[in-house]
């Protein structure tokens, strides 16, 4: 399908910022066929996230589960990172645009550095490091962080003094203090936009004295305080005399959910969970008992498991108080007094050692630039304008938006909506999938399986940062001593372009057949040595690594004798361990090309129709009669949108799409096989007939229910219901039948039935805002009404805050409740009367009301006979578990198995077409590659040893061992992750890893100890 | 972050430290090490699930045979940390060869000699941490 200019759809994509949100965007589309230009006007890819310490709920440290992340980018044949660049302009319409571009001098030349950090040593220059929040210094010459990618030096000129010291030393030849900007143009099909947000800046408050009190800290300022590699290597310290604190109090909300100062409304929707976070992970830092204390207006742990970190943080001894901040005043020397007044409205005031400001996101001032620049439409908070039923379109036709610019959220959010944007790229553009991409053109593999091993050692000076500590030529003649090795030779940068040149042609000269290289890292560099083997025909797994750089040079500076003999050491370990290395071959299996949708609600449809539009067949599984699912409950969306004609028309498009077959009053009966294979049996109608179809992936949509409330004279009394109910009974007066809302006097709402107790710990996350969805139309409905929200806590995140603010303007009444004196609701003759405690008035009320309504708890789906089937696992209150909660958000451990919608966790109907999006592009980009590599380093049993004792079964993390028709267990080579908890496990030794066979380890430990006894 | 340890540490690279074997751990005291320890992820942390927690076992199960046959289970020692703990790194590598060089050659050797130590690890960022 062409556009209207005729002209065929571009197969490339633009993704504008490389935070958290563009990568996980480029990556998608890069493995859907899709040829990504990655900007950032940063020297590097990884955003915020990559200046977090740890990240909420799992407390995972941020770096090392986004630094995965960032090398796959960097590796990626079809992400083309484009570092200081930014976009000037676009032209052209959805499917063929014309991007300007500009990309500002670095002054060092990516394709020559090497990141030897030599010219970063001899900078004479200090300059505030921003990446560091100012906390400390860097040089001019600098990398953002040490796992920066791209991996290379820039120079901040404005600076930089110009005294060519780094150009002298750099023996890479790759500093140009004559680098200028450029500006060329691309062509693309569409782009995204994940360009992020700024935080707030608290310097304008007279309130927080931050400018004047360095113990005040930001937030992130305390990320870094707390990072292992932060400015106090994270030890737990204030600025001003770096002593450990022993008080820290958190403030919330700042810059957020207030406009006194010029600040926003919005609220930014993660600064309660990383502020616990932070008091929890201090705690864990202090030496002694850390007194923590988060001042705040409501607790908003509304996501996935965030209620019981909550809950955590307090049997921790977090301290939660519920205040507005009057003021911080200096106490002392640098000690800081908070006054405040409590929840009762008096005064009171702490002195605490360090005082945390919980700042909030902002769009920032260039972004709204640029959003002016791509003529897309900001909202009044300067967020991107997106429809509730598409929300990861802009105003503009293909061009899309994830991650922050589209509304304060946290980061598997974020991930969610950039794989969710990157589906509807891939819909956009599935007529040019893999006409732009580049692939590698490798020669056939030569096989070695019965040659003698044949060694080359190539040993790296690094520039001088091994050949300055350790005697380079000499560990070079020492490798020509040993076994095997046929050629050995030192250079200045092994890893260089030229070299790797040079190396092919020696290897293949001299008949080498195992490769070994002495320099730093195999997680930077082993991928590009193995490239090097599969350039010239050699097997990748007959390369070996030793590290004699950052495992020696590096940090055994102060003995060169020591170090050298170190680097004879394990080059000797990786020549013994290069002479057993065997070549591994790995096999193409095919990819069934459509995927099974289980669960026909709004989720299951947008991820079988997205599908379907990426060009791969669906097959929709739907249990009841009709589509729709829980969303037939509802009448509109809190922002207005009708849902009932958006259902009728999603359903419509869906039985009309040529690629989906959908199946109502189906069961899924039996499911088998493994990722891109697998063999579903679905018993279809109530005809008991089974049909079996054969599919390459799985989405889980299996959605969730309302609870149905024990409390409260549910079901007991006509005026008790639920929101549901009530959105029932609005819908049912609308058609003028029953009880009229209109007429009543007094609505009486319950916050958090079902939910946040002890029987279900977990927040609903929607309730809130389907209490104030609904306060609002009844008072419209009826303006004299009274309508009074009984609540815990108001979670209305994001830009949903609006509502709570025109509900409360509206005089709609909001009086918290504790959990343990919850409100009392008794029959009145017809109607109802309520007794709850009133925290400003310290007493307990007594009102009659003509309705209650209970916004009760969501509540996962029954899926156990599901879950056992695709033996996916559950969390004990029944919704499914992701692969991991912040990066993974919607893969199941098990690869090829996606999950989405309710059946996730509860969220709003957008949040669950976004995840569904994001499930369709995941499972889009597997099936896109059409066939997959097996085997490898995986695990492999010996039939003639297996006495299938089961020891395998039971100890794999996966479930991947079965006994089969022979009686013996067997591995396949498509699910092993290569662990090897079951060869060391195995009692009989009939299993073997492959590349880190038993003799492959314990050779470099012979090797080692060579002598020894 | 180049933090310096001791250079008697030398590290084996393994996929999990679920993959080390009681074999690996014993055939090194065999081979005259004098001390080694398993560095494995955080507990709750490891990127197969349980590696470190079975590695545990097997640590556990080698100190026992290891004081059995005097040559002493505080030879063998399990630590765990994760990527970004590169000074931890550091310093388990410096408690570790104080520990040993306390202890001694291995009784195993001959005479004389340096202390020779040897660190099974999973092939993670630790290592580069320090």
């Amino acid at each position: 399908m062409a556009n209207s200019s005729g002209k065929k759809k571009k197969g490339a994509v633009l993704v504008v910022g490389a935070g958290v949100a563009g990568m996980q965007a480029s990556l998608d589309l890069a493995s859907s066929g899709y040829l990504v230009h990655l900007v950032d006007k940063s020297p590097t890819i990884g955003g915020i996230m990559s200046q977090l310490d740890k990240t909420f709920p799992t407390n995972d440290c941020a770096m090392c589960i986004i630094s995965p992340k960032l090398v796959e980018v960097g590796r990626h044949l079809n992400i083309n990172i484009l570092p200081n660049t930014e976009v000037e302009g676009l032209e052209g319409e959805a499917g063929n645009f014309q991007v300007a571009l500009k990309s500002h001098p670095r002054y060092i030349d990516l394709k020559a550095c090497t990141a030897c950090g030599q010219c970063r040593q001899v900078c004479p220059v200090t300059a505030v490091n921003e990446f560091n929040q100012a906390l400390d210094l860097r040089e001019a010459t600098y990398m953002r962080y040490p796992q920066a990618i791209p991996r290379g030096f820039t120079i901040d000129r404005n600076v930089c003094i110009g005294c060519g010291l780094c150009e002298k030393v750099c023996l890479a030849e790759a500093v140009h203090y004559d680098d200028t900007a450029k500006e060329f143009s691309l062509d693309v099909g569409a782009v995204i936009l994940a360009p992020g947000n700024e935080i707030f800046d608290p310097s304008k408050f007279d309130t927080y004295n931050y400018l004047n009190l360095p113990n005040v800290v930001t937030s992130l300022e305390f990320e870094r305080i707390l990072s292992a590699s932060g400015p106090y290597r994270g030890h737990l310290m204030r600025p001003y005399d770096r002593e450990e604190p022993a008080k820290i109090a958190w403030l919330q909300c700042v810059g957020s959910r207030n406009i006194n100062a010029c600040d926003n409304s919005y609220c930014s929707a993660v600064c309660c969970m990383y502020a616990i976070k932070e008091a929890v992970i201090a705690k864990e830092h202090a030496h002694g008992n850390l007194d923590t204390a988060i001042f705040y207006m409501d607790m908003r742990t509304y996501g996935k498991e965030f209620e019981q970190y909550y809950n955590r943080a307090k049997e921790h001894g977090v301290r939660f108080i519920r205040s507005r901040i009057h003021s911080i005043e200096p106490e002392g020397e640098c000690d800081l007094r908070l006054t405040y007044a409590d929840e009762q409205g008096q005064q009171k005031s702490e002195v605490f050692d360090m005082v945390v400001l919980s700042v909030g996101f902002e769009v920032g001032k260039e972004t709204v630039e640029l959003g002016k620049r791509l003529n897309i439409d900001l909202n009044r908070h300067k967020f991107a304008v997106t429809d509730g039923f598409k929300p990861v379109e802009t105003s503009r036709p293909g061009v899309y938006v994830c991650g922050t610019l589209q509304g304060p959220k946290d980061i598997p959010q974020s991930v969610m909506e950039a794989s969710g944007a990157a589906a509807g790229t891939s819909a956009l553009l599935s007529e040019s999938r893999w006409t732009e991409t580049r692939s590698l053109q490798l020669p056939p593999q030569r096989d070695v399986s019965k040659e003698p091993p044949r060694i080359g050692v190539f040993v790296c000076n690094c520039g001088i940062n091994i050949g300055g500590i350790v005697d380079v030529p000499a560990v070079r003649e020492y490798a020509r001593t040993l076994p095997y090795v046929v050629h050995v030779e030192d250079n200045l940068f092994t890893c260089s372009q030229d070299t790797q040149v040079r190396m092919g042609q020696v290897i293949k000269e001299k008949g080498i057949n195992r490769m070994v290289v002495a320099a730093c890292t195999p997680l930077t560099h082993e991928p590009l040595f193995r490239e090097t083997l599969l350039d010239i025909g050699l097997n990748k797994y007959l390369f070996e690594m030793a590290n004699i750089r950052n495992q020696d040079s590096w940090v055994h500076m102060k003995d060169r004798q020591k170090a050298t003999d170190k680097a004879k050491d394990l080059v000797r370990m990786s020549v013994a361990r290069a002479a057993l290395l065997q070549q591994l071959e790995e096999q193409k299996i095919q990819i069934q090309q459509s995927g099974l949708v289980i669960g026909g609600g709004i989720a299951g449809m947008n991820a079988a129709l997205n599908l379907a539009q990426q060009g791969f067949s669906a097959i929709l599984v739907e249990k009841g009669t009709e589509l729709g699912g829980l969303a037939r409950c509802v009448t509109h969306t809190i922002d207005g949108m009708e849902v009932q004609p958006y259902v009728d028309s999603l359903i419509a498009e869906v039985k009309a799409h040529p690629g989906i077959k959908v199946l109502t009053e189906s069961e899924v009966t039996s499911f088998k096989g493994y990722k891109g294979n697998f063999t579903t049996k679905v018993r279809v109608g109530s005809s008991l007939e089974e049909e079996t179809f054969e599919h390459g992936v799985v989405i889980v949509a299996t959605g969730a229910k309302e609870y149905r409330p024990k409390e409260f004279l549910y079901g007991e009394h006509d005026g008790v219901m639920t929101q549901m109910d009530l959105d029932e009974v609005l819908r049912q007066r609308g058609a003028g039948n029953g009880n009229d809302p209109a007429k009543w006097n007094r609505a009486i709402m319950i916050q958090c039935v079902g939910s946040r107790n002890e029987e279900n710990p977990n927040c609903s996350r929607i309730c809130c805002q389907s209490a104030v969805k609904h306060a609002l139309e009844l008072k419209k409905l009826n303006p004299a009404m009274d309508i009074v929200i009984l609540y815990r806590d108001m979670r209305m995140y994001g830009l949903l805050e609006d509502y709570y603010t025109e509900a409360r303007r509206q005089g709609i009444i909001f009086s918290r409740f504790d959990l343990d004196d919850l409100p009392k609701v008794e029959s009145n003759g017809a109607g109802l009367k309520v007794t709850f405690h009133d925290h400003v008035l310290q007493r307990h009320i007594q009102m009659p009301a003509d309705a209650v309504v209970l916004s009760a708890a969501t509540l996962a789906a029954n899926t156990d006979q599901l879950a056992t089937q695709l033996k996916v696992p559950r969390n004990a209150y029944g919704f499914f578990i992701e692969a991991h909660a912040k990066l993974r958000p919607v893969d199941f451990s098990s690869e090829g198995i996606y999950l989405c919608g309710t059946a996730h966790s509860p969220k709003l109907i957008s949040e669950s077409i976004t995840q569904s999006l994001a499930a369709a592009s995941r499972a889009g980009s597997f099936l896109a590659g059409k066939t997959l590599s097996v085997g490898g380093a995986v695990a492999h049993v010996d039939k003639s040893h297996c006495a299938a004792c089961l020891v395998c079964v039971m100890s794999c993390p996966y479930g991947v061992p079965k006994i089969n028709d022979e009686n013996v267990s067997e591995i396949n080579p498509a699910l092993c992750q290569g662990c090897g908890v079951c060869v060391s496990e195995c009692p009989a030794k009939a299993i073997q890893l492959s590349h880190f066979e038993d003799d492959q380890i314990t050779v470099e430990v012979h090797a080692l100890l060579e002598g020894a006894v | 972050m180049r933090l310096s340890y001791p250079t008697n540490v030398k590290i084996v690279k393994l996929p999990c430290s679920g993959r080390v074997d009681v074999v690996h751990l014993l055939k090194a005291f065999e081979d005259g090490a004098d001390g080694v320890y398993v560095a494995g992820c955080l507990e709750g942390d490891c990127h197969y699930q349980v590696g470190n927690l079975r590695a545990k076992k097997r640590v556990a199960y080698v100190k026992d045979i290891l004081d059995k046959i005097g040559i002493g289970g505080e030879r063998v020692a399990m630590y765990n940390l994760s990527a970004g703990q590169g000074p931890r790194f550091a310093e388990i590598a410096r408690e570790m060869s104080e520990k040993i060089k306390q202890l001694g050659p291995t009784p195993l050797r001959k005479s004389g000699g340096s202390a020779k130590g040897v660190k099974l690890t999973p092939g993670t960022t630790k290592e580069e941490a320090a």
